[in-house]
């Protein structure tokens, strides 16, 4: 058995020991060169895993522990395309992050390197595993790790407090998650995800298995911060250091919704196969969080700040179509993740690229100053389409196979939530966009400090800093241009929801899949009807933004007086304290066992 | 099993940690809640798969077929109380810090920089 599957968590590890080792004697550029070939190494470690993955699950046995008799005694990794897929895609946002920072982030490089390097060691490692506790344990490895990059900057009141906010959050979450694991464990003896699962389909789900559910869904919710488990992520998110945003904003949030979905799909659906009421409890978290993090996002001055929120609604989004509980609406969903993912890390440079430059990130401080950084501008620009889903993008992809998932399970209204959603993150970007760029709008806030602009020397854009974005950007839209791509996703979510093969391809070693059902093309006109609505919608809602004297007087008047009374006490709400976010948590907790308890009685 | 004692212990332990950590002022003191927290996941599991009369684990020289406690869910603790106290540490790291530059330990006083 060849020990490919082991590698891409095995070589950040060992070079993550060796650059913390080598760190007093190695030269800066040396470092940095050996953690950028080490995270461009496991991404193309996680390709091929991908490839290999897609005509029959990658199972992989460490120390050759094999099942004997279909029972699970070692510890597996199972891959298949949907794992690998998030795997590479954090691969490809470690090598971006640590391009960008060749030239921009001056600190202890040896150590934030191995951090990273660790980081995303775990990650992928989550991504492939096929053991619920290995699934655990590498989920606190990724955290650790994540935490301390978020602390990073010590000298940051903001970003401390950020980063303990995260850590204390997501611990508690963690705990959730592992006693989820210990109540599976005490009632069917196995950690294996297959395993759990063949135990546990004999038959419906009693009240211990819908609390261990709750348990772990709660659990890996937090780290999606879906809400209201959302309250630590956007001090932990937009205050670390840029480096580290881009794979928080691309990768992270979304690892907690694959892992509901794994888990749901390789152990849960059988048991609760006749809930009929799973799908409402889901899409309850999924619409609460697409509108809450669109409607924080437009309330956002701290350019950082908005993605984090962008990132939260569009967790929302993901989740709707992962909600959906059908192949399709899982193709869609994953599809979607990535390539957001794509689109938000490219953002998340480009708003690190400002910030470095104009040394401010304030979208009312930095009015009219982004004028000799046009194109990043135009790189904003294009990822604000990117996020809305406009084609050619592959979120327009993956939301047109979503918008199908939910035409056919019978929630047409959802096409209606995404086109709002898309509208308020798009705008947002948008209305950034132009007052910072263009100078645009009414001067509102603190007047803009500093010198004068016309005396400031700016140091020179590196490539090393432009070309990450510009690629991510790139793979965004060829990934929504590849042909065949949607039928190969298609296929990756009947596999990934496909909990007897799955089982019988991790206990049994069963080969390929059997061919696929032939399946329609999906119907592009609608989604891209839609697209456009939400694109001009969001155009619309930032020129309404930035000029607000050309509405009429009494209907200015009136939405001022609606809207400032709520938008102040959400900001109040998210005002980042850490008993507050520990305090939501229990109500969600709360909230949603009553729901899972109402539709499981 | 020990009937359902050592089930609320856990819960219970659970519960007032989670109170600690909400009402806590004191970063130090918020840590060693969650600690406190965390260890009711090593109560359930260590309960999950207790053995009334069992031995430890040790199958050298007994009969086959004698009663023992689950071995696995030792070693799950025991990786729980690593990762449990990698989390304290650097949360403690953490709140170093916090102290070292910004003179509190109060959650509530640390405010960002530029917002």
């Amino acid at each position: 058995m060849d020990a490919l599957p082991a590698l891409p968590v095995a070589v950040p590890l060992l070079v993550a020991a060796a650059l913390v080792g080598l760190a007093p004697v190695c030269p800066r550029r040396v470092a940095d060169a050996i953690a950028l070939a080490a995270a461009a190494g496991v991404t193309v470690l996680c390709l091929l895993l991908l490839a290999r993955s897609f005509d029959a699950p990658v199972v992989y046995w460490f120390g050759d522990w094999t099942p004997r008799e279909g029972i699970a005694l070692g510890v597996a990794f199972a891959i298949d395309p949907v794992g690998a897929a998030l795997a590479t895609l954090a691969g490809v946002l470690a090598t971006a992050a640590l391009t960008f920072s060749w030239r921009i982030f001056e600190a202890v490089r040896t150590l934030h390197h191995g951090l990273m390097l660790v980081f995303l060691a775990g990650i992928v490692g989550f991504c492939l595993s096929g053991d619920l506790f290995n699934m655990f344990v590498f989920y606190e490895l990724f955290s650790v790790a994540a935490y301390a990059l978020a602390g990073y900057q010590t000298t940051d009141p903001g970003s401390v407090r950020g980063a303990l906010n995260f850590a204390l959050t997501n611990s508690v979450g963690a705990i959730f998650v592992l006693a989820g694991i210990a109540l599976l464990y005490g009632r069917t003896g196995a950690l294996n995800l297959a395993q759990l699962g063949q135990s546990l389909a004999t038959g419906p789900a009693d009240r211990l298995v819908v609390v261990a559910f709750l348990l772990l869904m709660v659990g890996f919710f937090v780290k999606a911060a879906v809400v209201p488990f959302h309250f630590w992520l956007a001090d932990a998110y937009a205050l670390a250091p840029t480096v580290v945003g881009v794979i928080f904003a691309g990768v992270v949030s979304e690892l907690g919704l694959y892992a509901v979905a794994r888990v749901y799909w390789t152990v849960f659906s059988a048991p609760l196969a006749g809930v009929e009421g799973l799908t409402g409890v889901l899409l309850v978290g999924a619409v609460a969080t697409a509108l809450l993090g669109g409607v924080m996002c437009v309330l956002q001055h701290h350019l950082a700040r908005m993605l984090a929120y962008a990132t939260v609604s569009h967790v929302g989004l993901t989740l709707a179509g992962f909600a959906l509980l059908s192949p399709a609406g899982a193709a869609g969903a994953v599809l979607y993740l990535v390539t957001d993912g794509l689109v938000k890390g490219a953002l998340f440079i480009t708003v690190g690229i400002v910030d470095h430059h104009l040394r401010d990130i304030d979208e009312r401080r930095l009015q009219g100053r982004g004028r000799h950084l046009l194109w990043a501008g135009a790189l904003l620009v294009v990822g604000a389409f990117g996020l809305a889903g406009a084609p050619p993008f592959g979120t327009f992809l993956g939301k047109a196979l979503m918008e199908e998932a939910a035409l056919e399970a019978g929630h047409p209204w959802l096409i209606g939530l995404f086109v709002v959603v898309a509208a308020l993150t798009s705008a947002a970007l948008l209305r950034a966009t132009g007052r910072v760029f263009l100078g645009l709008g009414p001067r509102q806030g603190p007047a803009p400090r500093g010198p004068d602009e016309a005396a400031v020397r700016h140091p020179h854009v590196h490539a090393t800093q432009v070309a990450p974005a510009v690629l991510l950007l790139a793979a965004a839209l060829a990934i929504g241009l590849a042909p065949g791509l949607t039928e190969a996703v298609q296929k990756a979510g009947d596999h990934f929801s496909d909990r007897p093969a799955y089982a019988a391809a991790v206990l049994e070693g069963a080969g390929e899949h059997g061919p696929a059902a032939p399946r329609p093309p999906p119907h592009l006109a609608g989604p891209a009807l839609w697209a456009l609505v939400s694109g001009l919608g969001g155009l619309g809602l930032a020129l309404v933004a930035l000029f607000p004297d050309r509405l009429p007087g009494d209907l200015r008047g009136r939405l001022a007086r609606a809207s400032g009374p709520a938008a102040a006490a959400l900001r109040g709400l998210h005002a980042g304290q850490i008993g507050d976010s520990v305090t939501w948590l229990v109500v969600g907790m709360a909230g949603f066992g009553a729901m899972l308890a109402l539709v499981t009685r | 099993m020990m009937g359902f004692l050592p089930y609320l212990v856990a819960a219970w332990l659970l519960l007032v940690g989670l109170y600690g950590v909400v009402t806590s002022r004191n970063l130090v003191h918020a840590i060693t809640c969650l600690s406190v927290a965390q260890s009711s996941t090593y109560i359930l599991l260590l309960s999950v798969g207790f053995e009334r009369g069992g031995t430890a684990p040790i199958f050298l020289d007994v009969p086959v077929g004698t009663k023992a406690v689950d071995p696995v869910v030792g070693a799950l603790t025991l990786t729980d109380v690593v990762v449990g106290a990698t989390v304290s540490a650097l949360l403690l790291a953490l709140a170093v810090q916090a102290y070292k530059h910004h003179g509190t330990l109060d959650p509530e006083r640390l405010k960002p920089e530029r917002d």
